[in-house]
């Protein structure tokens, strides 16, 4: 496609986050282009575990968090389908007195920050949750959290943005993006030429390419976390199941799928190809059967895997660019990026239209790799 | 050890053949087989302790089941043959397989995918009642189990398999309640020319259609089917004869099919590039040799459906091809002995296809409420709707919205005509909707397998 | 039960193989897969999870996966390609 036009704010990166961020500046009738180098939704906004979750984050995204909570609530209003939303509740596992000890401590942090977590002893725990094995020692809940279908959400945010006025275009990747003037002049691989005030940078994994465009390199690297699906079996476990240490994340969908994650594949994005690990899939799959032992007979029937851009101190930047005016960034969600997609946007159309957001995100500025 | 380690996938016409000309050539291949006995599912070998002799298995086909066989048996000793054993995932240059629970892990320096075929199906409303199959199903039921798939068995689709089959299970003493053929008998004469490369084969063809006239079983032609009439089970089947006229048949079991699909999950995940055929399928690209990919090779109708003979041929190239490759010298007089009788049975199938045409447009057309994805009971209706109101131009994009093609088969069955369907709610050409990607594991992994 | 599916057409003279199919006996003949099995004892191999109905296999080849079934001991296999053993308890619903 060729051509120039004029927008308001141009965004990179059609995930959750960038098509949040369409939709709500394009709410407030601001202008918005999307461009979309493959499809909306496609990378780690579509293929991740699908866990909406507070706790278990670093503690600096917990106000985020909190704050985008809602919103999965509202999702019918919000983008016209509920995207299989349900709060489940997340129960966070612990192995051994010390994975037990760090959920205490934690529990105490994340209360000082209004996310209250119950804390269950072991007896306790296989009483209310009977499908789990003896392994786990205790656990940590928090019956607010939740899962919904990471497939359906992208997309469902991308047409809600479409109807609310933003041109989103899918198969066009920026080729160059500079700062011209007051505003910025983008050039497609395609032809496109697209001139903005503001320009977003949400293109996950490849979003250091754009930083450092600006001069802001960031230390950003290609993660490509394991999935794995069984065929349907009786509904049984009903919350979403973490583990201290992060080696396996696990939910059951209504119809019955067990839906697991652990241990990551291969990432180029180069080629935008992502590759599974086999071994990884056999030894995620016998962790999840020590932890519940019926899970043993059913098949694995799809595995897969996507590309997501992991920082350095495996929190995301967002926030304004230091070194560009009307450059604004929000990427490297780091593997935890799901729950908090939506309400990123909603913070870019504040930093955007109103040039503060009530959000602490300090600690996601870029500036913090400077020097 | 130095030599080699060349791994094949599939023990059928491709698959032993490729094995032959290894063994030939000094070299001892890995042979991974889902099967418990060697032959494919054409020479598929009935279980231990049967008694019907080839000729009643395999037909005018008896001859080339038992060279099969006894070539195989004859390599046993040089191969490392595992039997009952899945391969699911080609992946680090190693081929993963899974038997009896336990996974392993075999690194190649040439593997040889004979993966074979299966039905081609159309989906059709009743098609999921107990007592509907494929074709191959019938055939499998009769061959390797001596069973017929229903008292009363309607024959419906397109293809050399339809008369085959129904042939069969009259012969075997049950009844065939009728044959209905979507292609019109002048479709055969129009194929003729083509037909005539391989006249003995053209001429069996016309055997099992002569039987049925003998045999006064009803049969049409130039036939749409419309729906498996049943409320718990298959009790009819309803059509639209040649003339317009809708008419149905009482019947307690069906089998249909309109001719093979490859089977291409494994080239996917070893790296194949798939071109369009121009009629409904993405095959695996190869060279003429069959290489795929670095280091991979394909043969047989999972390269495409050329039938066994051609399946044997390609094998043996492939197998040549490896030896190649390997530095073994190859006599091209060989070689091209080879091309000379695979293009004979190309122009032959191209025949086929002329005779049998298949009727692609019968998805496009399917009501909303006919069951699509049989593994996730998804309809028609709900791919159009994510078509139609949800921007899902593209097969995989669509499936990730309504869960076509997302079951324990990953879309084997139904692949083929969701792509019709989204491309006629689209408006677009199917080969602009692409193809479903696979994804391991090629086939149901048990969640308790592990490695040693 | 109902109507068998399956008829046996040939190959009847093999070994008898004791078989459970939802808790009642059943002889099956050494060589039958499970679903030849359920299909000459009935006309259901499976209740399909997202409907509709009962199905009883489709292409018996071990490609369309439309035939995974529940042992009683808690396992699951697939009918098309489980030959029968004695003692063997198959729950189809």
């Amino acid at each position: 496609m060729t051509g120039t036009m004029a927008t308001d704010v141009c965004i990179i990166g059609g995930g959750i986050a960038g098509c949040s961020a369409a939709l709500h500046l394009a709410k407030r009738g601001i202008s918005v282009v999307l461009l979309e180098k493959g499809r909306i939704g496609a990378q780690a906004s579509g293929v991740n575990f699908g866990g909406v979750r507070r706790q278990g984050r670093h503690l600096a995204e917990i106000p985020l968090a909190l704050r985008g909570r809602p919103m999965w609530d509202r999702m019918v209003d919000l983008v016209g389908e509920d995207c299989e939303f349900r709060a489940t509740g997340h129960l966070r596992l612990a192995r051994d007195p010390a994975d037990m000890a760090a959920l205490e401590t934690y529990a105490r942090d994340a209360g000082a920050l209004g996310l209250d977590l119950e804390l269950i002893g072991g007896n306790e725990l296989r009483r209310r949750f009977p499908w789990l094995s003896e392994v786990p020692v205790g656990a940590s809940w928090c019956p607010g959290d939740g899962q919904a279908n990471p497939r359906v959400v992208g997309p469902a945010f991308g047409r809600a943005a479409r109807a609310a006025g933003a041109d989103l275009r899918e198969g066009e990747e920026a080729a160059t993006f500079e700062r011209d003037g007051k505003g910025f002049r983008i050039a497609t691989t395609s032809g496109l030429a697209i001139t903005s005030r503001a320009l977003v940078n949400t293109a996950g994994a490849w979003a250091g390419r754009v930083a450092g465009h600006f001069d802001e390199p960031v230390p950003i690297h290609s993660i490509a976390p394991q999935m794995v699906v069984t065929e349907p079996s009786p509904h049984v476990i009903g919350p979403v199941l973490g583990i201290v240490g992060g080696a396996l994340y696990l939910r059951q969908i209504e119809r019955g799928n067990v839906i697991f994650g652990g241990g990551d594949g291969l990432a180029d994005i180069a080629t935008t190809r992502s590759t599974v690990l086999p071994r990884n899939t056999v030894e995620v799959g016998a962790l999840a059967c020590r932890l519940i032992p019926h899970l043993a007979r059913l098949n694995v029937i799809r595995v897969w895997t996507g590309i997501e851009g992991e920082m350095a101190d495996v929190i995301p930047v967002i926030g304004p660019s230091r070194t560009t005016p009307g450059l604004f960034h929000a990427f490297g969600f780091s593997g935890h990026g799901f729950q908090l997609g939506p309400i990123v946007g909603v913070i870019l159309a504040e930093l955007i239209a109103d040039g503060t957001t009530p959000s602490p995100i300090a600690p996601f500025d870029i500036g913090r790799f400077v020097g | 050890m130095s030599e080699a380690r060349i791994v094949i996938v599939g023990a059928g016409p491709a698959g032993v053949r490729a094995a032959e000309a290894l063994v030939n050539h000094g070299l001892a291949p890995i042979v991974i087989d889902e099967a418990p006995a060697a032959g494919g599912q054409i020479y598929r070998r009935p279980p231990a302790g049967f008694a019907r002799p080839a000729r009643v298995l395999y037909g005018f086909e008896a001859a080339k089941a038992q060279r099969l066989h006894a070539a195989f048996e004859a390599l046993r000793p040089r191969l490392d043959y595992r039997p009952d054993t899945l391969a699911w995932n080609v992946s680090e240059g190693s081929l993963w397989t899974q038997r009896s629970g336990t996974i392993e892990r075999i690194p190649f320096d040439r593997l040889i995918l004979c993966t074979g075929a299966m039905d081609r199906v159309i989906p059709l409303p009743g098609w999921t009642l107990p007592g509907a199959f494929t074709l191959g199903g019938a055939q499998v039921a009769l061959k390797a189990q001596g069973c017929a798939v229903g008292r009363r068995t309607v024959f419906f689709g397109t293809g050399p398999l339809l008369y085959l089959v129904a042939h069969q299970i009259a012969a075997a003493g049950a009844t065939v309640a009728a044959v209905l053929d979507t292609s019109r008998a002048r479709d055969s004469w129009h194929a003729l020319a083509g037909l005539v490369a391989v006249p003995t084969t053209a001429l069996k063809g016309a055997w099992y259609q002569l039987d049925l006239v003998l045999r006064r079983t009803p049969w049409h032609r130039g036939i749409r089917p419309l729906a498996v009439m049943g409320r718990d089970r298959v009790e009819g089947v309803r059509f639209r004869d040649a003339n317009g006229t809708e008419r149905e048949i009482a019947c307690d079991a069906v089998a249909f099919g309109y001719g093979l699909k490859p089977e291409t999950q494994l080239a996917e995940l070893a790296g194949a590039a798939f071109a369009y055929d121009g009629a409904g399928l993405w095959l695996p690209r190869v060279d003429p040799a069959g290489r795929l990919a670095p280091n991979v090779y394909a043969a047989g109708d999972g390269c495409g459906i050329l039938g066994a003979d051609a399946a044997e041929l390609a094998g043996r190239r492939a197998g040549l091809a490896v030896a190649a490759d390997l530095g073994r010298t190859v006599p091209p007089r060989e070689i091209a002995g080879i091309e000379r009788r695979r293009s004979a049975i190309r122009a032959f199938r191209a025949g086929l296809e002329v005779a049998f045409p298949t009727p692609t447009e019968l998805a496009a057309t399917l009501p909303d409420a006919t069951i699509l994805c049989r593994c996730e009971g998804a309809t028609v209706g709900a791919l159009r709707t994510v078509a139609n109101h949800k921007d899902a131009g593209e097969i995989n994009q669509a499936k990730a919205l309504c869960r076509v093609g997302m079951g324990r088969c990953q879309g084997r069955v139904c692949g083929f005509a969701a792509c019709q369907v989204l491309a006629a709610a689209r408006g677009v050409s199917v080969e602009a909707v692409g193809r479903l990607r696979a994804q391991a594991p090629v086939k149901p992994l048990p969640l308790a397998a592990r490695l040693p | 039960m109902a109507d068998p599916q399956f008829v046996r057409v040939a190959e009847r003279h093999r070994a008898p193989v004791a078989i459970v199919i939802d808790g009642r006996p059943f002889q099956a003949v050494a060589g039958d897969t499970l679903l030849t099995a359920l299909l000459l004892a009935g006309a259901r191999v499976r209740v399909a999870e997202f409907g509709p109905g009962d199905r009883a296999g489709f292409c018996l080849m071990g490609a369309c996966q439309d035939c995974w079934v529940n042992l009683a001991d808690g396992t699951r296999t697939r009918a098309c390609t489980t030959p029968v053993a004695d003692g063997l308890s198959v729950l189809t619903a």
